[in-house]
């Protein structure tokens, strides 16, 4: 087996176990930490298909991770008090109607945003993705309904069928499952002509089109797909912190995703779940100590991206191999 | 008479002052290698970029297979039959020959929204790829990264993408250049094979090779065709004489 096969596996039982042994501990904390890191991992194996993938170095990740946030947060809203969202939706509080409508949202954002900036490239598109993400931003700001600066509690997880989601231990099982599903699924397409052809509009477009393959559709397409993804993850983590706001719509959060990307493997499939857990951990750990913990991430994020070019991955696994 | 397998009609293009094409007009028959020769700056890079639709010609009409492909992107004129190499190669480099010609046969083949099954699996395009390497004398390198490869053996593997496609005509921008004189001679037989069944553009510097492989020449100089005919007409015509072949003694 291949070394990277082997550090993926023990990533994810790494993942899978914490929560499981803290749970037998009565440590609710770390579970609802497990769930954490899948679910911003999730957000960033969504802009690892775009970035790493398809190298589309997109700056605007936060807006589909937010939309996916106020999907869940004003279907919760509107459930809560029965009223209709636009005078026409009502709300709801079944995960299995928020998931589909957080990415079918973040989806549709996605394919307008990405039809106008692909007619970029380079240092544009990561300006043009940033520029629609603020457009979303302040739009989130101004939405007094939905609490505007202040945010949207969440009073009550939303439901699963057959399943009691107020447990921690069972919503961080939610989390894993959905992540291993849409890894699995990135795995299946980038090893199908699709993945084929994003690869190599990613190395080289001009090789793509030689082959009678446009470029634009695969990479809007890829664009689509991963923003749906990241939404997936915002709809999931409003539903762990009972709570969404303006926040998850900002250029920081862009940020965050894009450094767990970059910490954990540049199109590595597992390396968002890589620098996921190394994200949240410095979080945790060296923000135990003190409030500066973002100048240590600075300095291994320097470390990662001067010394060691395929990330946390790439480091365990060696340099990505092609055949 | 039949049709032409890419016709150029009264092909300009400026950039600013300078006239990078100046009333081009060529045809490409069937069953023909017709050379385009100049010297530096002549503007042969400029119409073979026209030609493969990536650059817009400010006026005239090419047509490919007897339709125009104006407005029509690289992609859809690849499509149409026409399969290209590039000056410099421009491949993907961290992948295996095998890799890029995969993608070709891929290209040529249809759709490439399959988002499940994996295409190393895919007999029938692995064994395409494969066949492609081997027409052009490349075997046993096809699992090497492009990168690993040399300048020669990148040639043949865009030469294997462009034969992947099943063309109906090729383009082919200086493919001698670097082959060294062992990869010339076995190149210039192959593409002797090849005219026979699939017509070709060559923009070619090699004189060796120009008069042994073309069928027609056509001599560009400032933009404008200076003279037009077979091999030996063009060897015996003065003005090419003046404006390029004297050239040599130069060089």
């Amino acid at each position: 087996m291949a070394r990277e096969t082997i550090a993926n596996a023990v990533l994810a039982v790494a993942l899978l176990a914490t929560p499981l042994i803290a749970h037998a501990l009565g440590e609710v904390y770390y579970v609802n930490l497990a769930s954490r890191i899948a679910i911003v991992a999730l957000a960033a194996a969504g802009l690892n298909l775009a970035l790493g993938m398809g190298g589309l170095v997109s700056f605007g990740h936060a807006a589909f991770f937010g939309i996916g946030g106020y999907v869940a947060g004003i279907a919760a809203f509107h459930a809560v008090d029965g009223s209709l969202f636009a005078g026409l939706l009502p709300g709801s509080d079944r995960m299995l109607v928020i998931w589909p409508l957080a990415m079918l949202i973040a989806g549709l954002v996605a394919l307008l945003v990405g039809w106008i900036s692909l007619r970029t490239e380079g240092v544009y598109f990561i300006m043009i993705t940033l520029a629609f993400a603020q457009m979303i931003f302040y739009f989130g700001i101004s939405l007094p309904t939905y609490g505007g600066e202040d945010g949207l509690s969440i009073y009550r997880r939303n439901r699963l069928p057959g399943v009691d989601t107020g447990d921690p231990l069972n919503f961080f099982t939610i989390t894993f499952v959905v992540l291993m599903i849409a890894l699995f699924l990135t795995h299946r397409m980038m090893e199908a002509k699709f993945g084929a052809a994003l690869t190599m509009a990613r190395l080289n477009r001009t090789r793509l089109a030689t082959a009678g393959v446009e470029p634009r559709p695969i990479l809007l397409t890829a664009f689509v797909l991963s923003a749906m993804i990241t939404g997936l993850a915002g709809a999931l983590a409003a539903d762990l912190n009972g709570f969404v706001s303006p926040a998850m719509l900002s250029w920081h959060e862009s940020g965050e995703i894009m450094v767990i990307v970059i910490l954990g493997g540049v199109g590595r499939l597992f390396g968002p779940l890589a620098g996921a857990i190394l994200y949240v951990l410095l979080q945790t750990v060296i923000g135990g100590y003190t409030e500066n913990w973002q100048f240590f991430l600075g300095l291994i994020l320097l470390g990662v991206v001067l010394f060691a070019n395929g990330g946390l991955l790439g480091l365990i696994a060696g340099r990505a191999r092609h055949d | 008479m039949t049709e032409a397998a890419l016709s150029i009609r009264h092909l300009a293009k400026s950039f600013g002052a300078l006239k990078a094409t100046d009333d081009v007009s060529l045809d490409l028959m069937p069953g023909e290698l017709h050379v385009v020769i100049g010297p530096n700056g002549a503007g042969k890079s400029t119409l073979i970029n026209q030609i493969a639709g990536g650059l817009e010609p400010d006026a005239g009409r090419i047509l490919i297979d007897g339709s125009d492909v104006d407005g029509l992107s690289m992609a859809a004129r690849v499509r149409a039959g026409l399969g290209r190499t590039f000056q410099v190669s421009s491949l993907a480099m961290p992948l295996s020959a095998r890799r890029n010609v995969m993608l070709a046969v891929q290209g040529g083949s249809g759709s490439s929204f399959g988002f499940w099954h994996p295409v190393r699996r895919d007999a029938g395009l692995v064994a395409a790829a494969l066949a492609a390497l081997r027409e052009v004398g490349l075997v046993g390198r096809e699992d090497l990264p492009v990168a690993e490869l040399s300048h020669g053996e990148r040639r043949l593997v865009e030469l294997a993408c462009a034969l992947a496609l099943r063309p109906k005509l090729l383009l082919l921008d200086e493919p001698m250049a670097g082959l060294g004189r062992e990869g010339t001679q076995r190149l210039i037989g192959d593409l002797a094979a090849l005219k026979r069944t699939l017509p070709i553009l060559l923009v070619e510097h090699d004189m060796d090779a120009v008069f042994t492989l073309a069928d027609r020449i056509t001599v560009l100089v400032y933009g404008r065709v200076v003279a037009q005919g077979s091999a030996s007409e063009i060897r015996s015509s003065v003005a090419v004489q003046e404006a390029y072949l004297g050239d040599r003694d130069d060089a």
